[in-house]
């Protein structure tokens, strides 16, 4: 932990999160050079606070938007020890900014307001934060804030802790530490803290200095995947952290790593269930048996990415990058650079399954099941096709969404889109899930008999992003990087398009994404911000469309003026994106930006309302990661998007595409086939 | 001498303005924030904040010219108001600004633009006497109020 302690105590632990504990005890100085970073958009309280927080020796970085912090802090993950922040700001909801740190970086986080009401206090609470403090703060409030940072540096050593089997070297160097820190100024906190997780955890097991001197557990990704797929396996009820611990059957973790993550996942999906109407859904559903009827796609969709990739084998890099991309941090165009992702990102799919609390859709129930979910869909789709599906991320979300809403034909289906789209580890879940889906989404898409029309949906979806796939990499933008990533991945999970959506600071994300929420939205017009951009570009997208696949008409269909009803927050015109990729039509992708906006128009259709909503939600938890804010507010008319979207692409043609794909997933530049719609079974 | 009779002035403009209660303890609060390092922190806050609040004022008042009132956003534009005002610790404005919420919350508009006048003149009138006060603190010692404000 760089706890900026100033100096002189030679560090004898080499890891960051030693520092404190170091050989001589906690430094004297702690808590001076406490590194602290101060949101707020009011200029006077803004300045006032640092330069109390300068009187109380630490080190202080301010900050007037939210979206500006958030950036400081993935630039440097080890940069900031504690965040303060105000509740109400302009450019964010202070609670948000509260659920991404907490997910991403796992700091500690500080709500501030001159809001006293009860309300308002739990709900910082629930969300996470571990203080909150009234307006006009006083530095006397402010000085003591450094307890929180030792309280979590604590618990997450604790967890190290439990392991017991990480390097024995120094036990002795362990309780000596303690008694070091006992001695620091909050020697009796300390010590009781230590004596508490003691007795939590089998005694003996803590010791080992390694522990101190590891860092906190990061929760990669592919980490976060097999714990989703372990809660889901035993049931959101019957999780217990030993339990998977066993069926994660990772070695160096600790039932206490588990636990604390569990919690932080419960917290989550409680959040999801409350904001969805779907009380207790979101955890049942998706942890349940697929019949769950659609529980809040929030948290499958969340969850059940990752029980998709945990069932799937999403690459991680793949559903990193999707992830980071989709909390707007997609790195490089390059290829699957998490740039957070690998650290904590273990709940950023939250901003997704927040954003779809909204539209929870009771439709969770299978998430366990992988592809299957498309209820006879046969879903040949190849990997690629996958992965293709991937790049719509949101198109994935879409699935899942639109899963839910269409429910009543086959909760399966939707689960499987669900779980498409809940990329707790984005990038890898999607990965999986899309591999999984993709195979049998093609199925489904053919069949008409798709329970939840979602299954064309899915397909389409897939297909879709391997279109947006290549849109995307022609888009310059940071779209193109999103899109990259998934491409690279070859996981298309469709979550991933999720990420697409987020990230696009670019464009491509929204288009996808777009396409995908304006179809949903219409149904239900919830307020899915991050879809409404993606609805945008495909509702363009149906509108040209141009039954020729090729490139070219793919670009000119993402007409950012279809999208004149359509709410899309994306500032980058559909249009634009889809272009680039259309322009090269021999770029593998190109091609498939269209189907992919087929697709996701496919699946909006099918999804009927609900599903809109959802991926809206989920791509506007992405999105909300970035500054791309795709204010997806108000969907457009359901009846525009769905009229657009029949008369445009016709399913079938959706279908071909991806049916193309599945038979020729090559790296052929048109992979989606799109020299022959011979999709001709495509259930529309 | 002059500088301590500049000094006991200061105090009791000060003292007055606490006691009147424009300002309240969370004046105190900037004070004791004021050091070396900050020789003008008081009188800088209070500047930025004048000057800030103006775009928040303008909110209130362009959202009270709407028909009908938008009482939702009359509220949060003035919860925005009232935490700054309350940082600086302007007591008088602060409690215009809490009776001005309770009209929002109870719907009445003419509550409202009422409060809103008053606000504004208590907003106005300490900022006379701020002014006033920080110029004298000013005067007293070059040493002390070597900075100009910005």
């Amino acid at each position: 932990m760089n706890f900026g302690v100033q100096g002189e105590k030679s560090m004898s632990m080499p890891s960051s999160s030693a520092s404190w504990k170091c050989g001589d005890g906690v430094s004297d100085h702690f808590p001076v050079g406490l590194r602290v970073l101060v949101v707020d958009d009011d200029p006077t309280c803004l300045m006032i606070l640092e330069k109390m927080l300068r009187n109380c020796l630490y080190e202080v970085t301010k900050c007037n938007r939210a979206e500006i912090a958030l950036s400081l802090l993935r630039e440097n993950k080890n940069g900031f020890d504690i965040v303060i922040s105000d509740v109400h700001m302009p450019d964010m909801d202070g609670f948000k900014l509260l659920e991404h740190v907490g997910l991403e970086m796992d700091l500690p986080v500080i709500m501030m307001s001159a809001d006293d009401s009860k309300s308002v206090v739990m709900k910082g609470v629930t969300h996470g934060a571990c203080d909150y403090l009234i307006k006009p703060v006083r530095i006397e409030a402010l000085r003591n804030i450094w307890q929180h940072v030792v309280r979590k540096r604590k618990h997450e050593w604790k967890d190290l802790e439990q392991s017991g089997s990480i390097e024995d070297g120094d036990r002795e160097q362990k309780p000596s530490e303690d008694a070091d820190f006992s001695s620091s100024a909050n020697e009796g906190s300390w010590r009781n803290s230590k004596r508490r997780k003691d007795e939590e955890d089998q005694a003996e097991e803590r010791d080992d200095s390694s522990t101190l001197k590891k860092p906190r557990v990061v929760w990669s990704v592919e980490l976060h995947q097999q714990f989703v797929a372990a809660v889901n396996q035993l049931g959101i009820d019957k999780a217990v952290p030993k339990k998977i611990l066993e069926l994660m059957n990772v070695p160096g973790l600790t039932r206490e790593n588990v636990a604390s993550h569990l919690q932080k996942y419960r917290l989550y999906l409680r959040r999801l269930s409350g904001v969805s109407q779907h009380p207790g859904g979101l955890n049942n559903s998706f942890m349940g048996p697929p019949e769950t009827p659609f529980g809040s796609i929030s948290s499958l969709n969340g969850l059940d990415l990752q029980a998709f990739a945990a069932a799937g084998q999403l690459p991680a890099q793949s559903l990193a990058t999707l992830e980071a991309a989709a909390l707007g941090r997609s790195t490089t165009k390059s290829g699957i650079s998490m740039p957070f992702m690998d650290q904590r990102n273990l709940f950023s799919f939250e901003n997704p399954k927040l954003r779809f609390r909204d539209s929870q859709q009771p439709q969770l129930g299978n998430n366990n099941k992988q592809m299957n979910l498309l209820h006879g869909i046969p879903t040949n789709m190849e990997p690629k096709q996958l992965a293709n599906l991937h790049q719509s991320a949101q198109s994935s979300f879409r699935g899942m969404n639109m899963q839910p809403n269409s429910n009543p034909h086959g909760s399966q289906s939707s689960s499987l889109l669900m779980q498409m789209s809940q990329p707790p580890s984005r990038p890898q879940m999607f990965n999986d899930i899309n591999r999984n889906h993709l195979s049998r989404l093609p199925s489904s898409i053919a069949q008409p008999t798709l329970p939840s029309g979602m299954g064309s949906g899915v397909l389409a979806r897939h297909g879709m992003v391997e279109n947006a796939r290549g849109a995307i990499y022609n888009s310059a933008s940071q779209a193109s990087t999103m899109v990259d990533f998934s491409i690279n991945q070859n996981t298309d999970l469709p979550g991933n398009g999720f990420q697409l959506a987020n990230n696009a600071g670019g464009q491509m994300p929204t288009v996808t994404s777009k396409g995908l929420l304006q179809e949903e939205v219409n149904s239900e017009m919830k307020g899915s911000r991050g879809f409404a951009h993606s609805y945008d570009i495909f509702s363009e997208l149906q509108q040209h469309k141009s039954q020729d696949w090729g490139l070219p008409n793919v670009g000119l269909t993402f007409d950012a003026s279809q999208h004149s009803n359509m709410r899309s927050g994306l500032d980058v015109p559909p249009s634009v994106l889809v272009q680039q990729g259309f322009s090269s039509n021999q770029s593998n992708v190109q091609n498939r930006s269209t189907p992919f906006g087929k697709a996701i128009f496919l699946a909006a259709e099918e999804s009927g309302c609900g599903n809109g909503l959802n991926i809206g939600q989920q791509l506007d938890t992405l999105l909300a990661g970035n500054s791309l804010r795709v204010k997806a507010e108000s969907l457009p008319e359901a009846s525009c998007q769905n009229t657009l979207f029949h008369e445009q692409y016709s399913q079938e043609d959706l279908m071909s595409a991806l049916l193309k794909q599945q038979e020729g997933v090559g790296p052929a530049s048109n992979e989606f086939g799109f020299d022959g719609y011979a999709l001709d079974n495509l259930p529309v | 001498m002059e500088r301590s009779q500049m000094y006991r002035q200061l105090a009791n403009v000060r003292k007055a303005l606490f006691d009147q209660g424009f300002l309240d303890e969370q004046f105190v609060q900037l004070e004791e924030l004021q050091d070396d390092a900050n020789p003008n922190f008081v009188e800088e806050i209070v500047t930025l904040f004048y000057r800030d609040s103006i775009r928040l004022i303008q909110n209130i008042e362009l959202a009270l010219e709407k028909s009908p009132l938008d009482f939702t956003k009359l509220d949060s534009c003035m919860h925005q108001f009232k935490g700054s005002t309350t940082s600086i610790g302007a007591k008088k404005v602060k409690n215009e600004c809490t009776q001005f919420r309770e009209y929002c919350k109870a719907g009445n508009g003419e509550g409202c633009k009422r409060t809103y006048q008053q606000l504004k003149k208590e907003y106005a009138v300490l900022k006379k006497k701020l002014e006033a006060y920080f110029q004298l603190a000013r005067q007293i010692g070059p040493v002390d109020g070597a900075c100009r404000p910005k």
